[in-house]
This record gives structure tokens, C-alpha cells and sequence, in this order.
């Protein structure tokens, strides 16, 4: 039994009096696809940003690959890591926004090569040969020199999912990425993430496609008020749902 | 509902990429009191394009008032240049070119350019500074913005100019232990360079909130997606939060460069020879007054010039990649003279393939 890819151990964060989460147990199996659905204000995405510590967290563990996210254990004592360190971890956990969050003063080639060239410190060729690669690979081969604002919403979300595939991460987590996309352009999104599951990727998405839980991920987590209420195997969770509060969330989306 | 999406969803029938441009019916209603194109009813349907609009201009008849008063009065102040002696063009002429002057406006071109860059340099180190979520930093930053923004700057240059009053001796050394260089205040700040301390330091707070005001405008998410991609602070603030804000910052720090041209001739006052204090050297012996500050005002006139096709090529360069980017000269010339249909918030035609045309939205 390898170790997990993520490991969450009684998670809580807080903002203000608020506690958003209260408490989170999760394991993601490397190579698995696991998919969080919940209602709005569960904590999804807080969950995800406390993942790649953009939120660092006030109680319980996080691991990811092994390593404990923000803080170095001696003993009994945990000490902060730097924050040359936390960027080192970050580079090992993509994250594709919403937003998008292309930077739209760079093309989608300068977009890509951005992190290779100046956390791995990559040269400027091989970096921008591997970003056309992925390019290529999310179907946008000849969009290398266009500026964001030029390309759709699905497109700037492909090119987003490339910029994450460019470090290699170990794990990619999706903060609801078809979210503030037109109907018409998330089919091409889900697509690019569908081929990425089927090449092993680790994946945590943040969604509300229940058609793309059912058919993708092994794992589907329901979260609501702050805590897991289910998780298991689509057809469990989606279809045979045991928590009443599952059935009644999955009533109305379905 | 959010069901799972068809692998091919149909077009819908008002699929805005495809639909030929013309064949909008606001077209075919608009040509009313234009004699009928045969078949338009039919071009619309069968997707050619409609015969171009023609239709007669409004009338402005105030615009005409206003360019006769206009011109009148433009004919009044060009006679009064040509006729009255008492302008001296052959002294401005004179003293247009000469050694002096030149040697002026030179000191002026220098004051203003190092005073720019320590007011850009210091002011992006108070910017960040004063949004460091350290209190004592960010307060420092206050307290600096707050002094010298909140005194005259001809107070801070005769400051700067009578420091030696303060500090006859200065030194440069280890605090309360020994010194390694030392010199008397008088010789280290020249005028010169205490005119560039006053221009310079109080630049600085301004530059400070205009960058800040930079720096905020930029979206947070940006700054977590470049956080994410395990770039550092640092780096984020160099490679993605900066050249955001530069759109932002340029255009004031463009009107601070023209500001401190002319600013610079404060520095007048303690005796610095720059372009005006060389012209009252000249004037204070000739009392040719006005001929000589005509001298100055068109050399100012001259670089403020230059200074603005330099900040407009320097604006376009840092809106790149956004969107209704500023005009080139030509099409700003032409949008503002002849009169146009076209949506007044385009500058660019639009770039083919993408579904750019606002009727279409």
C-alpha cells in the first residue's frame, strides 16, 4: 500500500468567527480523480486552497506527496516554512481558477514557460518547446502567441491547464473550472480533463458537472457546512446516496 | 440543470460567429429615407451584403459659431505677435541657441530626469513598502508620503539648500561609532544637488501612491495564480503584479515628468542655472524680460512636446494584451475630425475569426 497522494487529518480553517472548515478527513490515492461536489459556502474550494496553503490552515495536518504543506515537524514542534519553501511545494501542486487567471499581459506561450523559466530555471527554448507540446496537447497548438483577451473562455482554460501541466506537478487541483464558462465552451474544458485522468493524473475537482463526477472520477466526496458528509464511488454517492443531506443536494442538481 | 454537457451541441441558431455581419434587419430599417436597394429584403436572407448606408449628416450649426469666434480671435493674437515690437522676436532669436541657454536647459533636462528616477525608484520601495502587512513598515511609509507631500517643495529644495545650517559636518559611518568619510555639508550639497534632494524625495510621495494605486488595481487572483505556480513574492510582484499595474501607473507618471520639467525651474531660487535661472541672468542685465522668458517658454514648450509622443508610445507598449488599446495618432486624428457611425469605445478594427463586432453580442 503506497502512501496517499493527499492526506487531511482533522482540518479546520476559520475566517473572522466563521469556521468554514471544521474538521476535514480525506485520502486521494495517487493516480486517482476525485471530484468534490457540495453546495455553495461548504468549503470546497477553501478546502483546495488550503491544499496548495494559498490559506494556511489553523488546526489538523495536510500532506501532499509525503510532505507535511507549510511547516517543517521536529519533534513535537512545527515550524513555519519559508517562503522559498512554499513556493518549492506549490511548484508540485498545479491549481486551475474559476477565474481562469491567465496573466493577460503575456501570451499563452509566456503563460506557460512563466514558472518553468523562473522556479525551475528552465532556458527559454526548452521551456517554450514543452509549452507548445501542451499546446498542442490541450488542441490549441497555434495559440502560442495570442494574448488571453483573444482567445474564448474554454481556450483560456485549456491554456490554463497547461500552464499547470508545464511544472509537472504531482497533483492538480480544479477549482470549479467550467464555473464561468459559456454552456457551450465546457464540453472542450471537461474534455482536456478527461484525457488528463486517463494519463494517471492526480486530480482534486472542485465541481458542480455531475455528469463528469459519475463518468471520470474514482472518488466523489460530498461536503457540506465544513465537514465530509459521504464520499466513495460515484455510483455510491450519486446513485445511493446514504446521508439524507446527500439526497437532498443531489435531488435538486440532478 | 446542470447535466452533462452533448459532445456536439448544435449551433444555435443565432450562433454570433457565423452570422454574415450585414445581415442585421436594424439595416434594413434604418434606410428608410434612403431610396429602397432592390432585393435588400432578399440579400438578407440569402447572406450577401446589403448596399452601404447612406444617409445625410446632422447639422451643428454651434460649431460653426464657435469656429468664426475661434477664428477671429486667433487673427487678433497672431497680429499682435507679428506687430508689437515690444515681444523682441530678434532677441529671442538671438539668445534662442545661445551657450547659455542651452547650458540652462540642459541643467533643467538633468534635474528632471534624476529627480524622476529617485522619485520612481524611491516611490515603488514606499509603494510596497506601504502595503507590507508589516505595521511598522507600512507607517513609515505613511509618515514619509505624509511629510513631504504635505509641504511645499520650494520649501523642501531651500531646506535641502540650508541643511549645512543643521548639519555643517556630514559623515558617513558605522551609528554613534566611528566615521569613514567626512565632509563638510556645504561642499557635499551643492545647489545642484540640493534642488535634486527637494525635486527628488518629495517625487517620491507622489510616485508612492501613484504606484500603490498601480499595484491595487490588479486583480488578487493574479497574484494567488502566480503564487500557486510556486513563484515567490518577489517575483510576483516583478513578473505578474508590476507590468499589470504599469498600465495604471504610466499615464500620471507621464503627466509627473511634465509636471517636474516645469517644476524643476523652482529650483531657480537657490541660484541653480537652469533654463529659467539662466534667462533671468541674461534679463537681469539686458531688461529684456519678456523676450527672455520667451526663450524659456518655448524650449519648455519644445520638450514638453517631445515628452508627450514619448508617453504615448510608452502607454501603448504596456497596454499590450488588453483590451481597447490606445489608438495609434492617425486614428485618434481621424476619429476626432471626421464625423463616423463607428462605436466610439473601438479604437481597433476587429481581429478576424474572433466575435469582436458589439452589434453581435
Amino acid at each position: 500500500m503506497t502512501d496517499p497522494m493527499v492526506r487531511a487529518e482533522l482540518v479546520v480553517k476559520s475566517f473572522a468567527h466563521h469556521d468554514v472548515l471544521r474538521g476535514i478527513d480525506l485520502e486521494v490515492t495517487r493516480g486517482s480523480v476525485v471530484c468534490v461536489i457540495g453546495p455553495s459556502g461548504s468549503g470546497k474550494s477553501t478546502l483546495l486552497r488550503c491544499i496548495n496553503r494559498l490559506e494556511p490552515i489553523d488546526a489538523g495536518r495536510l500532506w501532499v506527496d509525503g510532505e507535511l504543506i507549510g511547516y517543517r515537524q521536529r519533534g513535537e514542534r512545527l515550524y513555519e516554512l519559508s517562503e522559498r519553501e512554499l513556493g518549492r511545494q506549490r511548484a508540485n501542486i498545479g491549481m486551475v481558477f474559476q477565474h481562469l487567471e491567465l496573466f493577460p499581459h503575456m501570451t499563452a506561450l509566456q503563460n506557460i514557460t512563466l514558472a518553468p523559466r523562473h522556479v525551475h530555471r528552465q532556458q527559454r527554448a526548452d521551456a517554450e518547446k514543452r509549452a507548445r507540446a501542451l499546446l498542442e496537447r490541450v488542441g490549441l497548438g497555434d495559440a502560442g502567441d495570442s494574448y488571453p483577451r483573444q482567445l474564448s473562455g474554454g481556450q483560456q482554460q485549456r491554456v490554463a491547464i497547461a500552464r499547470a501541466l508545464a511544472m509537472a506537478p504531482s497533483l492538480i487541483l480544479f477549482d470549479e473550472p467550467t464555473s464561468a464558462l459559456d454552456p457551450e465552451l465546457v464540453g472542450e474544458v471537461l474534455d482536456v480533463m478527461k484525457d488528463l485522468a486517463r494519463t494517471g493524473m492526480t486530480m482534486i475537482v472542485v465541481t458542480h458537472e455531475i455528469g463528469f463526477a459519475r463518468e471520470v472520477a474514482d472518488e466523489v466526496v460530498f461536503m457540506d457546512g465544513g465537514v465530509v458528509v459521504e464520499s466513495g464511488t460515484p455510483e455510491q454517492v450519486l446513485m445511493a446516496p446514504r446521508q439524507p443531506r446527500t439526497q437532498e443536494f443531489l435531488s435538486k442538481v440532478l | 440543470m446542470h447535466g452533462e454537457p452533448a459532445p456536439g451541441p448544435g449551433d444555435p441558431p443565432g450562433n454570433l460567429l457565423d452570422d454574415p455581419p450585414a445581415a442585421v434587419p436594424v439595416v434594413a430599417t434604418s434606410t428608410a429615407h434612403v431610396p429602397p436597394a432592390l432585393g435588400l429584403a432578399r440579400a438578407a436572407t440569402d447572406g450577401r451584403r446589403p448596399a452601404p448606408l447612406d444617409a445625410t449628416p446632422v447639422r451643428h450649426p454651434a460649431r460653426w459659431a464657435a469656429m468664426a469666434v475661434i477664428t477671429v480671435l486667433t487673427a487678433m493674437f497672431v497680429h499682435t505677435l507679428v506687430t508689437n515690437p515690444r515681444f523682441g522676436w530678434s532677441v529671442v532669436a538671438d539668445y534662442f541657441t545661445a551657450r547659455t541657454t542651452l547650458d540652462g536647459l540642459w541643467v533643467t533636462v538633468e534635474l528632471t530626469i534624476v529627480s524622476m528616477a529617485v522619485g520612481i525608484g524611491l516611490g515603488t520601495v514606499l509603494a510596497i513598502m506601504r502595503l507590507s502587512p508589516n505595521p511598522l513598515v507600512s507607517s513609515t511609509s505613511w509618515f514619509y508620503i505624509w511629510i513631504f507631500r504635505g509641504t511645499p517643495v520650494i520649501v523642501q529644495i531651500l531646506f535641502w539648500n540650508f541643511i549645512g545650517a543643521l548639519f555643517p559636518t556630514l559623515s558617513f559611518g558605522i551609528p554613534f561609532g566611528p566615521s569613514f568619510i567626512q565632509g563638510s555639508a556645504n561642499d557635499v550639497v551643492t545647489p545642484f544637488i540640493a534642488a535634486l534632494l527637494g525635486l527628488g524625495l518629495n517625487e517620491a510621495a507622489y510616485m508612492a501612491e501613484i504606484v500603490r494605486a498601480g499595484i491595487v488595481s490588479v486583480d488578487h487572483g493574479q497574484t494567488e495564480a502566480s503564487l500557486s505556480l510556486g513563484l515567490s513574492r518577489m517575483q510576483t510582484m516583478r513578473l505578474v503584479v508590476l507590468p499589470q499595474a504599469m498600465r495604471m501607473i504610466v499615464p500620471p507618471t507621464g503627466n509627473e515628468v511634465i509636471s517636474m520639467l516645469k517644476t524643476s525651474s523652482l529650483a531657480s531660487v537657490i541660484a541653480v542655472t537652469e533654463l529659467l535661472y539662466s534667462v533671468q541672468i541674461v534679463y537681469s542685465r539686458t531688461f529684456q524680460q519678456i523676450p527672455m522668458l520667451l526663450v524659456a517658454v518655448i524650449w519648455y514648450l519644445i520638450v514638453t512636446t517631445v515628452l508627450n509622443v514619448g508617453q504615448y508610445y510608452v502607454e501603448r507598449h504596456f497596454s499590450r494584451g488588453s483590451a481597447g488599446s490606445t489608438p495609434t495618432a492617425r486614428e485618434r486624428l481621424r476619429r476626432g475630425l471626421l464625423p463616423t457611425h463607428a462605436d466610439p469605445f473601438r479604437f481597433r478594427p476587429p481581429e478576424p475569426g474572433l466575435p469582436d463586432n458589439p452589434n453581435h453580442r
